[in-house]
């Protein structure tokens, strides 16, 4: 016990160490000067797809299903999110808790959202699931084209038509402009407050593996059928981790949103949750702190390769391409294996009993699968 | 009237949808993979069939004709280099890869041909058809056949021929197939090329149709064509016309008659609809798993 | 009855028979309604109770008029040729099959209408044919997975690490290093269940089984792929479970020293149909039996090798 605590525990020092020294870096290079200032404007950005990588990593690595919608979640986090700052904006002046409420609004809402949709997605699996997240976030994009929000003295107005059918008075300010999207957004998204989530996020994701619920979630993915069998609602868990995830999400988009003076609902489409999905894919799958350093990595690098324009996009491509195939490729792999057994041979210390023998009997008991 | 037009422009775009959702099918019945490049060969099919007949003006026919083979080729490269590889691999890397394959040609075409759309020119000859007061779009009249065609050609393939029936074999349970003497890799080769042609073909006609044409053309027509390759069961063959063509109607109605701006919301509901009362689509069959 | 008086027992009896028998010496008598119970048993409700049980796949009839009941404390048998619908009936108490007729009574409770998880809170663990361990996480968190509904502690307090998670957690842990203790597993539970072997992963199975705090514990062919001296030691475990929980316990096995050698009332399935219901001995004379696994002409004496 004691062994196994310290060393979650220790992985996990390990990735929050990441973060702040991460905010630490950066800060330094900003006051020397030395960051750029379009790679400045990149660390909110990077701070919300670090949180998005997190979020739906708990959903495809730790739940084990498929969400190719997960961008849904963000762009409900980042309008509702701009709505709240509007509305809390006009009463409250300290613009890093006008941030985390607006936060904690968009979160709230993604999570309602999620939990609403996973009633009856959760019903399905496999790759049917997956279609059906595809299908939800199509749905709200599709939905947020057509929602028109403006806001004067007498509060909200709301609008699927247009911007004059808001009826407001003369003082009316508009927030969201359908297929225009989010207008006149003040832009209060700050690195800090941007890092502060990512622990956030981190805290809740690994605090939440590493517990009951989370063990049941590890269950059901791992083997539904045991996990049934064992007395836990797999449908509870599954839902859980799907609910989680879509707060989390709808936290980072709403510091996303707020750090753009306008943003379109078309930006969360459907390669928006690809992009993310490719982070948790080549941070490999379940591994939160691998997630998040290949968000900060890709976010930042299409900017880093300006220079390349046109080609960068298609270098992009290629580079994925040649990753999948050289990851499954039994000989990259061994020689990456070698090189890692190389630099791990100093920490082997405490091998576990019996650990050998394992393999074979194991294999033969899978293969044994003939039903009676 | 109104009725009987949207009817049969809904079964036009249906039947186009129907041609993309059998690429899909195919290749998830035999290969287990979702592969999302697929959009994207709709739309070299159809750059490919403009660029003979406006640089080289050759007859559409013939056009279309080596726009089929273009895209034959393309599907088995992509094929060969890109997922072959991976046949033993997680799932989603497979996915990954097919998604990096998409964004592979889709940047291509936009760095090769430019951002600004295209105007394709219908290749079908003749003009509309005059059904006392119902006016049929040749294109779409086209379409409709075009369809029925090669379900009847797919059909006939898949339950004589010796290659179909490899390729249903295949579907069923890749290691019995490879224990009776059948070439997997080659079976699976074939599976591409098949869908491969058959996008150009639907290229060719939603373009002919629709006459935009840029490198994003094949991105939305290809999610619409994989959800209707859903409904009707992925996996199943009849499953993607029947799909396809419902989904085509369905989308057609919405916008005539409910509201142009949520078509997309309606049509992505029926899916959702759809999978809720039978949870592997319509002609699907239900995976229970052994315990 | 003290472990030495059971195997005073029990040594004349394995020296005629060539099996060795561990069972208690208990006798058998006839329940009314369907089947037999150790005569200690008598006078408490049978732990299980099934009626008319039923399934039909497609046209056929993959179980048919399946009557049993299991004693409190008895280790009852299942066995049947290959195909016979063992598992499926093991599928049917747990509910991973929905029945097609009859009626389950788990302690004369009825189990219609229950999920799997359902059924699994109110008394019924089982372990599988085909081992589903979840192979990816240690082995004491296997045993903790199977205390899930025995220690509570919500998802917030989890997240938030309350006072309430790190009590849980203590508990989980002391309750499963107790419970791998009773298969001397304890300095395992840090391995990843993946790795061990193979008789220790078919033992996990069953203690992540006993941690869900069963009243019938369901075991599909525990022995399969042991040795004989894993199958001797298994065959104590099992015993020692039912002593000290004071469970039932009802397991499918192709091992006949085994099922004769523990288990207390044995039902015969062929074509999923019960032929046969008694003790061992009534089962290893009863000429159905003998045809059902061995063909018609072949003699008693054989069937102690089946």
């Amino acid at each position: 016990m004691e062994y196994k605590m310290s060393r979650s525990l220790r992985s996990n020092l390990i990735t929050y160490g990441i973060v702040v020294l991460f905010f630490v870096v950066c800060e330094i290079l900003i006051a020397t000067h030395i960051l750029s200032y379009s790679l400045q404007g990149q660390l909110v950005p990077i701070c919300a797809y670090v949180c998005m990588a997190i979020s739906l990593n708990l959903v495809v690595g730790i739940s084990g299903e498929l969400s190719l919608g997960h961008a849904g979640f963000m762009s409900i986090g980042a309008f509702s999110g701009v709505v709240a700052a509007a509305l809390v904006g006009g009463v409250a002046g300290n613009e890093p808790a006008i941030l985390v409420i607006s936060m904690l609004v968009g979160g709230l809402l993604a999570g309602v959202m999620g939990f609403l949709i996973s009633i009856p997605v959760m019903r399905l699996h496999g790759d049917y699931l997956a279609i059906v997240t595809l299908a939800f976030g199509e749905i709200i994009k599709n939905i947020l084209n057509n929602l028109y929000v403006g806001m004067d003295e007498s509060g909200l107005h709301f609008s699927m038509n247009s911007e004059s059918s808001l009826h407001m008075s003369q003082a009316g300010k508009v927030l969201l402009a359908g297929p225009k999207g989010a207008v006149g957004v003040n832009t209060i998204a700050s690195f800090i407050v941007g890092i502060l989530l990512v622990l956030f996020c981190l805290f809740v994701a690994l605090n939440l593996i590493n517990s009951r619920s989370g063990r049941a979630i590890l269950a059901v993915r791992d083997n539904r059928i045991a996990a049934e069998a064992c007395g836990i609602n797999s449908m509870k868990y599954r839902m859980m981790a799907f609910v989680v995830s879509a707060v989390l999400a709808g936290m980072a988009g709403a510091l996303y949103g707020l750090n753009y003076s306008s943003f379109i609902p078309s930006k969360f489409d459907f390669n928006n949750s690809i992009m993310v999905l490719v982070f948790v894919v080549l941070g490999g799958i379940g591994n939160i702190r691998g997630g998040m350093i290949a968000a900060a990595v890709l976010t930042v690098l299409p900017e880093a390769l300006r220079f390349l324009s046109t080609y960068r996009m298609l270098i992009y491509s290629v580079v994925l391409i040649a990753v999948m195939l050289i990851s499954n490729n039994e000989q990259a792999r061994m020689v990456l294996r070698r090189f890692k057994n190389h630099f791990k041979k100093s920490r082997k210390k405490k091998v576990a009993p019996q650990v050998a023998v394992a393999g074979a009997g194991a294999a033969s008991a899978k293969e044994d699968g003939a039903n009676d | 009237m109104q009725f009987l037009s949207t009817l049969i422009n809904g079964l036009s775009l249906g039947s186009i949808y129907a041609v993309i959702a059998l690429g899909y099918t195919m290749v998830y019945g035999i290969a287990r993979m979702l592969n999302f490049a697929h959009g994207d060969i709709i739309m070299v099919g159809a750059y490919i069939c403009f660029f003979m007949m406006g640089l080289f003006g050759l007859p559409p026919l013939l056009a279309v004709l080596i726009s089929i083979v273009g895209c034959t080729l393309l599907g088995i490269v992509i094929e060969r280099l890109a997922y072959k590889p991976l046949r033993n691999a997680p799932s989603l890397d497979v996915l990954i890869t097919a998604i990096g394959v998409s964004y592979f040609l889709e940047n291509g075409a936009l760095l090769l041909f430019g951002s600004n759309p295209k105007v394709f020119k219908s290749v079908v000859p003749f003009g509309p058809l005059q059904i006392g007061s119902l006016t049929i779009k040749s294109t779409a009249l086209v379409s409709i056949v075009v369809c029925a065609i090669v379900a009847v050609a797919l059909t006939l393939f898949t339950q004589r021929g010796k290659m179909g029936k490899a390729m249903r074999a295949v579907s069923e349970d890749k290691g019995a197939a490879q224990l009776m003497g059948i070439n997997v890799n080659k079976t699976i080769s074939l599976t591409f090329a098949i869908g491969s042609g058959l996008a150009a073909v639907a290229g060719v006609l939603l373009c002919s149709s629709y006459p935009t044409l840029y490198y994003m053309t094949g991105s939305m027509p290809g999610i619409k064509a994989f959800i209707a390759a859903v409904i009707g069961g992925i996996g199943s063959i009849p499953g993607a016309f029947l799909g396809g063509l419902i989904l085509g109607v369905i989308e057609m109605f919405a916008r005539t008659y409910v509201s142009t701006k949520f078509t997309d919301a309606i049509v992505f509901g029926v899916l959702i609809i759809v999978l809720l009362v039978r949870p592997a689509g319509l002609l699907g069959k239900p995976v229970n798993e052994k315990v | 009855m003290t472990k030495e008086e059971k195997q005073v027992v029990s040594a004349p009896e394995s020296q005629q028979s060539g099996i060795k028998a561990r069972r208690v010496n208990t006798k058998m008598v006839p329940l009314p309604s369907t089947s037999i119970v150790p005569e200690r048993d008598l006078g408490k409700e049978p732990i299980l109770e099934c009626r008319h049980l039923g399934i039909d796949f497609g046209g056929l009839h993959a179980v048919e008029d399946f009557d049993i009941a299991v004693g409190r404390t008895e280790i009852a048998g299942l066995i049947g040729p290959n195909g016979a619908g063992k598992t499926t009936i093991f599928n049917l108490l747990t509910k991973v099959y929905q029945p097609t007729r009859g009626t389950i009574l788990l302690d004369g409770q009825d189990l219609n209408n229950m999920s799997v998880p359902k059924v699994n809170q109110s008394g019924i663990a089982r372990t599988f044919q085909n081992i589903r361990l979840f192979s990816n996480l240690s082995v004491e968190d296997n045993v903790r997975i199977g205390l899930h509904n025995q220690v509570k502690c919500s998802m917030l307090n989890g997240i938030f690490r309350t006072p309430q998670f790190f009590k849980s957690e203590k508990a989980f842990h002391k309750r499963a290093l107790e419970l791998l203790d009773v298969f001397d597993m304890a300095d395992l539970a840090q391995v990843s269940a993946g790795s061990l072997p193979y008789g220790a992963q078919r033992r996990l199975e069953i203690v992540r089984a006993l941690a869900t705090e069963p009243k019938l514990l369901l075991l599909d062919e525990p022995a399969a792929g042991m040795n004989p001296s894993e199958t001797s030691d298994l065959m104590d475990s099992i015993l020692k479970i039912r002593d000290e929980f004071q469970i039932a316990i009802m397991l499918i096995e192709h091992d006949m020293d085994l099922v004769m050698g523990i288990c207390e009332g044995i039902a015969v399935l062929n074509y999923g149909k019960i032929i046969a219901k008694g003790t061992p001995e009534e089962i290893q004379n009863n000429p159905e039996v003998i045809e059902a696994y061995l063909g018609a002409q072949a003699d008693a004496s054989a069937e102690k090798e089946a």
